[in-house]
């Protein structure tokens, strides 16, 4: 076992919940307006999180450096984000309040998220709302003009504000937007198709990042008073998951690797609604909006093998498990709940669909009871993007689901001013592990994106600057030159192996792993057993990994390879996080620690933390820092949606 | 139920190969044999790519990357259509079932004066970046917002507002038009802001600043043949270039007056 050091210092400030963030402002130093833009502040990743804080800090004043693996920072992954946004504006007087969200959040993530994290986020976002409105996000409305909501999983209210199925583009473009208006006002300066390949520390603060120039092959420095992490999660290194190609986990991990605690690796969320797999040149899985789970649902035969079209499956014989098993939340119990139940259902060989990898969410009783009209207006898109890629029609035949791996609860891990136990560096939406526990809830993850952009990282990043020493430094400080030799011997490296395999089928291979021991439920025995097979196959990547053309010119080759070989370093961290987390909490379901009904079955005794990995070197374990986490507000409870 | 039915067909493929963008193109021709038809049509790349590497042979450099049809990657002209064969669809979301045992596919980049290639099927789009930092926004900054309820917009208009700001910026109109314009992206982007009150404000000087930034960037004008709402994934309608240059016309002889 890994050796323990002394628990993290989160920051959380003092005084009652409710008035920490105020107060916390407050008692932060501020920087004055003309030194602002002396000072320059590096963002990489434009998803909802980069995009939002990059705009905030270019309208304060700041020189802002923002980074883009992508043509245009429009195309970054938040845009595919489907359903809605949360927020506590209690619009439908259902009942809803800060309080309520927040107890949601907390116990979504089965009371495995720091309470001071997720207050502050639920006071946050009805401000979210207001601004991306000023923005002209056009979220949907009622006749009278009004904004409307709808309900996703964990919530008994009505709280997610949409715009039809494509909520994180319209999101997404409003945070672009304001930041391009940055752009054309030189506040913000922008590196398009960069990726990130290492973080520069001088004298232990993050003070630059290493990029390469994915087209010219060029290998860059770039210098700072502060970096902001904002690249999302690690989903793809399950090779099949919904993320989309480009997402990697290589600038966290890079990080990582030069100090930065990784936190709750294991904590990954697999998502009920997703399209089933059709064949081995599946490149990517395709989300179906957990909202379509506020009028669709979700059954199997009763009978196990039941090879009948489901249109011929009378009434009687169907299983509608979620409302079986759940009667209060039913079809929208909370996601990591749903995917379970799903796999138990296959398990038991009542699957469905040509490989019986699968349920139905069918919206055969909805459109009797609301006509196809108005179905067409709340899904249409994404019936029509179901058709496109299953070639069948969901009004007439229900869709065909199944799990997928779609968010990472884990990431760097981050204080409540959201910086990393590396001073300089800050980690924002997907990529850091704050607000969602181990388990996220729908609709939570632009919520929480975007409350990291505009309205926390502008205040604690200014506290920073203005209360810590910084020393000028540029490029040509040796700590850039080094990290830059190290980023280029690794990329050369990888191509004079010329081995046999392609980058693609070995990650493919890692996927397969990953999802057999890692994924929806783990036992030590499958979990020890996926480190052995990690490492082997980590060892034949380097030895054997074939990587075509040259490092000087635009080579995805290249890229894929050097993303997959940090992978490889990843998903043991992963498989050793769960095999060290001896419980079951949310998304991190081990099959030894289970109630007698098959639900989580938490250990608050001895699990109530937050396990933060310091990297521990090639050959030596990682090193275990832990965050107690004291829940004053809330109770803790069996997580129950019955 | 198609799904159900595991097929496989043989196609000939003609792909534009261009090294770089001072280098000239050719097509070459590859064969992509038992492709499942379930596959999409960027998974038949991926197939050919995997076995060209086996061969020791450059893979074809296409961009993708959220395969869901809302990043907007993608940039191939499929048989002379930005984005194949089917209307309201990007490359990404086109399956193979779409296409016959024993097809031709001729696979070229987006072509445009305001694209220029980088790589085979792989273009430089960011002239449509320029166009929107001239003006397609709200000059709001964060923190300045009320409460998002004090404004009702109507629902029609907030229904056209959406149906606007749909685009997903791929420059499928500007390949399909034959002067290279980008009328339909810059149009819909003003569309989605001026239906709205909030957005109303600054409408004749963002359509002045966005037209500017367009014909700097290299985009041609529009002659009116359609061809890109035709072309577009997201249907984007093209009645919205109508509403454009009325609002430019008026907006300009303002500015004279």
């Amino acid at each position: 076992m890994a050796a323990e050091t002394k628990s993290l210092d989160s920051k959380i400030p003092p005084g009652p919940l409710e008035t920490k963030w105020e107060n916390h402002k407050y008692a932060m130093k501020l920087v004055n307006p003309a030194n602002k833009r002396k000072h320059t502040i590096i963002v990489v990743g434009t998803g909802l999180a980069g995009s939002s804080a990059s705009a905030t800090l270019g309208e304060l004043g700041y020189n802002v450096k923002t980074f883009c693996i992508h043509e245009s920072p429009r195309r970054a992954h938040s845009i595919a984000a489907q359903g809605g946004i949360n927020a506590a504006k209690n619009y439908q007087n259902d009942g809803d309040s800060v309080l309520r969200l927040f107890y949601d959040t907390i116990k979504g993530g089965d009371f495995r998220a720091r309470e001071a994290n997720v207050y502050r986020l639920a006071e946050i976002s009805p401000n979210i709302i207001d601004q991306c409105v000023a923005q002209g996000v056009p979220f949907a409305r009622e006749y009278g003009g009004y904004l409307t909501n709808r309900s996703f999983g964990g919530a008994q209210v009505s709280r997610t504000f949409y715009a039809r199925g494509q909520t994180g583009q319209q999101l997404l473009l409003g945070a672009y937007q304001a930041m391009m208006r940055q752009v054309a006002a030189k506040q913000v300066t922008l590196y398009t198709r960069r990726e990130m390949l290492d973080l520069v520390l001088v004298d232990g603060v993050a003070r630059g990042i290493i990029t390469r120039n994915l087209v010219t092959g060029e290998i860059e420095t770039h210098a700072a008073d502060a970096v902001i992490l904002a690249t999302g999660g690690y989903g793809n290194i399950f090779y099949l998951s919904t993320n989309a190609k480009l997402s990697n986990a290589t600038a966290i991990w890079r990080a990582h690797k030069r100090g930065a605690y990784f936190a709750n690796p294991c904590f990954t969320q697999i998502h009920p609604t997703c399209i089933p797999v059709s064949g081995p040149y599946q490149s990517k899985l395709t989300l179906m909006s957990e909202s379509l789970r506020n009028d669709g649902r979700v059954w199997v035969p009763k009978q196990p093998g039941d090879k009948r079209h489901p249109n011929d499956i009378p009434e009687e014989e169907r299983d509608y498990y979620l409302e079986r098993v759940y009667p209060s939340y039913g079809n929208l119990a909370p996601r990591d709940v749903s995917s379970r139940q799903a796999k138990f259902r296959v398990d038991e060989g009542r699957g469905v669909g040509p490989t019986g990898m699968a349920v139905y969410l069918d919206f055969r009783d909805a459109i009797k009871r609301l006509g196809k009209k108005v179905i067409d207006e709340r899904y249409g898109n994404l019936f029509a993007m179901y058709e496109k890629i299953t070639g069948e029609n969901p009004y007439e035949v229900p869709m065909r689901i199944y799990p997928a791996v779609h968010y990472t609860m884990g990431g760097l891990w981050v204080d409540y001013n959201l910086m990393s136990n590396i001073p300089g560096l800050h980690v924002l939406g997907e990529a850091n592990f704050s607000d969602h526990g181990a388990n996220r809830l729908g609709a939570s993850a632009l919520m929480q994106g975007l409350a990291d952009g505009y309205f926390i990282i502008p205040y604690t990043i200014s506290h920073y600057i203005a209360s810590t020493p910084l020393p000028k430094v540029d490029t040509n400080h040796e700590a850039f030159r080094e990290a830059k030799a190290d980023v280029e011997a690794r990329l050369n490296k990888l191509l004079s192996v010329k081995g046999t395999r392609s980058p693609d089928d070995f990650h493919r291979q890692l996927g397969h792993i990953m999802w057999e021991y890692v994924g929806m439920s783990r036992n030590e025995a499958g979990l020890k057993k996926a480190i052995e097979e990690i490492r082997k196959l980590r060892e034949e990547y380097h030895q054997n990994v074939k990587v075509m053309g040259d490092a000087n010119y635009i080579n995805p080759e290249l890229e894929k390879a050097a993303r997959v070989a940090d992978y490889m370093e990843l998903g043991e961290l992963m498989a050793h996080d769960a095999l060290h987390r001896n419980e079951s909490c949310g998304g991190h379901f081990r099959e030894e620690y289970q109630t007698p009904d098959g639900e989580a079955l938490r250990d608050d005794k001895n699990f109530c933390y937050v396990a933060a990995w310091e990297w521990g070197g090639a050959s030596t374990p990682p090193v275990l820092h832990k965050e107690e986490l004291k829940f004053e507000k809330v109770q803790l409870a069996t997580r129950s949606y019955k | 139920m198609a799904g159900t039915v595991q097929r496989t067909i043989n196609v000939k493929l003609r792909v534009w190969r261009q090294p770089n963008r001072d280098t000239p193109g050719h097509f070459e021709e590859y064969e992509a044999r038992d492709i499942n038809t379930d596959a999409s049509f960027l998974e038949m790349l991926d197939i050919v790519n995997e076995r060209l590497i086996k061969e020791n042979k450059d893979p074809i450099a296409f961009d993708h990357d959220c395969r869901e049809g809302i990043c907007g990657s993608c940039s191939m002209v499929i048989n002379g259509n930005p984005h194949g064969p089917e209307l309201g669809t990007a490359t990404c979301q086109l399956h193979m079932r779409k296409f016959k045992d024993g097809d031709t596919i001729t696979i070229e980049p987006f072509r445009a004066r305001a694209f220029p290639i980088i790589k085979d099927l792989s273009v430089d789009r960011t002239a449509l970046d320029k166009i929107i930092a001239a003006g397609g926004y709200i000059s709001v900054n964060t923190g300045n917002a009320p409460d998002a309820n004090s404004i009702p917009v109507p629902k029609a208009d907030a229904d056209e507002a959406f149906d606007a700001a749909t685009c997903i910026g791929c420059g499928a109109c500007v390949a399909a038009c034959v002067n290279s314009s980008a009328m339909l992206f810059m149009a819909a982007k003003i569309a989605h802001l001026e239906k709205l009150p909030q957005g109303r404000v600054e409408h004749e000087q963002r359509v002045l600043k966005m037209v500017k930034a367009m014909e700097e960037a290299g985009f041609g004008n529009c002659s009116n043949t359609g061809a890109c709402a035709l072309s577009c994934p997201k249907e984007i309608k093209f009645e919205t270039i109508a509403r454009l240059n009325r609002s430019f016309l008026k907006a300009s002889v303002k500015r004279r007056s």
